[in-house]
């Protein structure tokens, strides 16, 4: 009955104005339709970009691959590759860069995760409500300022205790480094702490625990997989921080495992080449790529390292 | 009560006195712990603002980098890093909250949009070097932009735009269905309904996410470095606006250029310490840009949470 009271209501209404409101809207269906695909297009510059990361980083390092074999890359002891006597060995950067990030995260880690604990856990509702934008603002110093501070503060200070210490060393650039990682690793484990239930930390007072004995054995094993992901995040950021290494640890390669050592890091030696005038093509050239592949790799491998870790070992609740 | 139960408590007493010491001392150590981060931030800043001040000349903002120490200033480098924060913002910001508006009200739930969500968050934790050799072989081999301020500008902008997609969608997120929906039944198009009332409710919340962006984007110094900003300019860009017809000029976007970071890591990295300070100074202007910045981000935040309930 109602769709032939509907048609009868249409028939009644002017033909011109009913067609002029079905064109109107399918203008707009048009429109939206092209509104769309444009969001679209925004959201996928994203996906773009890993491609374009992606397919650059290959096909550079896939000429630089074809003089130089894979095997010389993993094991040569030396990173020569703009001396006549070229070397082509990662091993070098790889040795600073594991090293400046061992001693940042022997600094970030246990810090970050005791400011977290104590900010989650223990902190008073003032001091967390100041600690926190603070600990934010740290995160958002510069580096290039935080590589300054290690060359002409830092290194100065270490040298009052090792006084054979080279102006330009792995330590104070990994303790300059460590200082800039606590905020990215106690914020995202504070975040996993405080989602952890109340009826948790309840239980835990119930049964007669202190808040000391609630956050180390209740409270961080349940937000484990977040703490883990805290750690991760740290681990990347010291392994692709450039600007503190340039400036702080030096740029001579060094296959070296003393952190009171100058050595260059990957990252250091792209800043290095890239600051000369190489040419389009050269092997200097493709050698940056090659060393910016290894970079990508290792901080992939920690991403799905980390999420792994997250699938593993989350709590539902 | 017997003489048994007396020591049963007490020794119990005894065993809580000593587990609530450990509160106690794992209070000081968190305490501590921040007091580290607070004493370094102290030390950073003041041994920068001692060795700088004395350069904090009117002189200093208004000179071209020089030979000699006294006389060099950071004018090409400020000017540069607002030029390339022009190109950041006018590409970042569009795209940025085109993806967060589109991830949020539009997607629909396939792999498409899932793959897309896996990106923004990998992206995040890209170094942002590996941007820079990105920029140099597609912006600069591919593309043929030149080591110019436009090319700066983009791979800055590819940079930060996680960091605009992710405070995009959390903004969007907080607002409650029930606006959609209303929306929806006074016969509004999504279109309509995202660009009346979802985007203008969430653009404090997208603000502060931009104001972070470009705070890091201000301070990013390799991926600049790897794009060929160059470490010693003696003159400004050409000017956008001009005299004669017809007036807008857009031949900036494909000059050379320098920022403040890579006049701060220049004269950081020269043996002669007049130039140390002049790095100084250069990094409490960088560094007062940057923390007023995220203060001004910190301080949006907390207004929205304290002013908005829906």
């Amino acid at each position: 009955m109602t769709s032939i009271s509907l048609a009868d209501r249409i028939d009644a209404v002017p033909e011109h104005f009913v067609s002029d409101r079905l064109a109107r809207r399918k203008l707009r269906n048009i429109k939206e339709r092209i509104i769309e695909l444009v969001l679209f297009l925004a959201a996928s510059v994203s996906v773009a970009t890993t491609i374009g990361i992606v397919l650059i980083l290959l096909k550079e390092s896939f000429v630089f691959f074809q003089q130089v074999s894979l095997w010389d890359f993993l094991t040569d002891s030396q990173w020569t590759p703009l001396f006549s006597d070229a070397h082509y060995g990662i091993m070098p950067l790889l040795s600073g860069t594991l090293v400046s990030s061992t001693v940042a995260l022997l600094v970030a880690i246990p810090l970050g995760t005791i400011i977290a604990i104590y900010l989650s856990e223990f902190a008073p509702f003032a001091v967390r409500e100041i600690a926190k934008p603070f600990l934010e603002l740290l995160g958002g110093i510069p580096t290039i300022v935080y590589g300054y501070f290690a060359l002409l503060f830092v290194t100065p200070l270490l040298q009052m205790i090792f006084p054979e210490l080279p102006g330009f060393n792995l330590l104070s650039a990994g303790l300059v480094m460590g200082i800039m990682i606590i905020p990215y690793v106690s914020s995202v484990s504070e975040d996993a702490m405080r989602a952890v239930p109340m009826a948790l930390r309840e239980g835990s007072y119930a049964m007669g625990a202190t808040r000391f004995q609630t956050a180390i054995r209740v409270v961080t094993p349940a937000a484990f997989s977040g703490i883990a992901a805290a750690y991760i995040l740290g681990i990347s950021r010291a392994v692709g921080e450039t600007m503190i290494l340039a400036v702080a640890a030096g740029m001579q390669p060094n296959l070296t495992w003393n952190p009171l050592e100058p050595a260059a890091t990957i990252t250091a030696y792209i800043v290095q080449v890239a600051l000369g005038d190489l040419p389009h093509g050269s092997i200097g050239y493709q050698t940056i790529f090659a060393a910016g592949l290894t970079l990508a790799l290792m901080t992939l491998f920690f991403n799905v390292l980390g999420h792994i870790l997250r699938k593993r070992f989350r709590q539902v609740y | 009560m017997s003489d048994a139960t007396a020591v049963k408590v007490r020794e119990i007493r005894a065993l809580i006195a000593r587990h609530k010491r450990w509160d106690v001392i794992f209070g000081i150590i968190g305490v501590l712990s921040l007091m580290i981060g607070v004493l370094t931030f102290v030390a950073l800043f003041l041994d920068m603002v001692i060795d700088g001040a004395p350069r904090l000349t009117w002189d200093f903002f208004t000179n071209f980098p020089s030979r000699k120490p006294n006389q060099a200033g950071i004018l090409s480098a400020w000017v540069g890093t607002t030029m390339v924060m022009i190109v950041t913002i006018c590409a970042a910001v569009p795209l940025g909250v085109g993806a967060g508006v589109y991830l949020e009200e539009y997607a629909p739930r396939n792999w498409m949009t899932d793959l897309i969500e896996i990106n923004v968050t990998n992206l995040a934790g890209v170094p942002s070097i590996v941007y820079g050799l990105l920029a140099l072989g597609l912006f600069i081999y591919e593309f043929g932009l030149g080591q110019s301020v436009l090319t700066a500008g983009l791979t800055l902008a590819l940079l930060i735009l996680p960091v605009i997609i992710v405070a995009t969608r959390e903004a969007i997120r907080s607002i409650p269905a029930a606006i959609r929906e209303g929306s929806y039944a006074l016969g509004a198009t999504k279109w309509q309904t995202a660009a009346h009332h979802i985007i203008p409710y969430s653009l404090p919340g997208i603000l502060t996410g931009v104001i972070i962006g470009l705070a890091r984007a201000i301070g990013e110094t390799a991926p600049i470095i790897t794009v060929g900003a160059l470490t010693f300019i003696a003159f400004l860009p050409p000017a956008p606006v001009q005299a004669e017809p017809p007036f807008v000029s857009f031949e900036w976007l494909m000059s050379g250029f320098t920022v403040m970071p890579i006049q701060m890591f220049n004269w950081t990295s020269r043996p002669e310490a007049a130039f140390q300070l002049n790095a100084a100074a250069a990094g409490v202007v960088l560094l007062v840009m940057t923390l007023s910045m995220n203060a001004l981000a910190i301080y949006i935040r907390y207004r929205l949470r304290k002013n908005i309930k829906w």
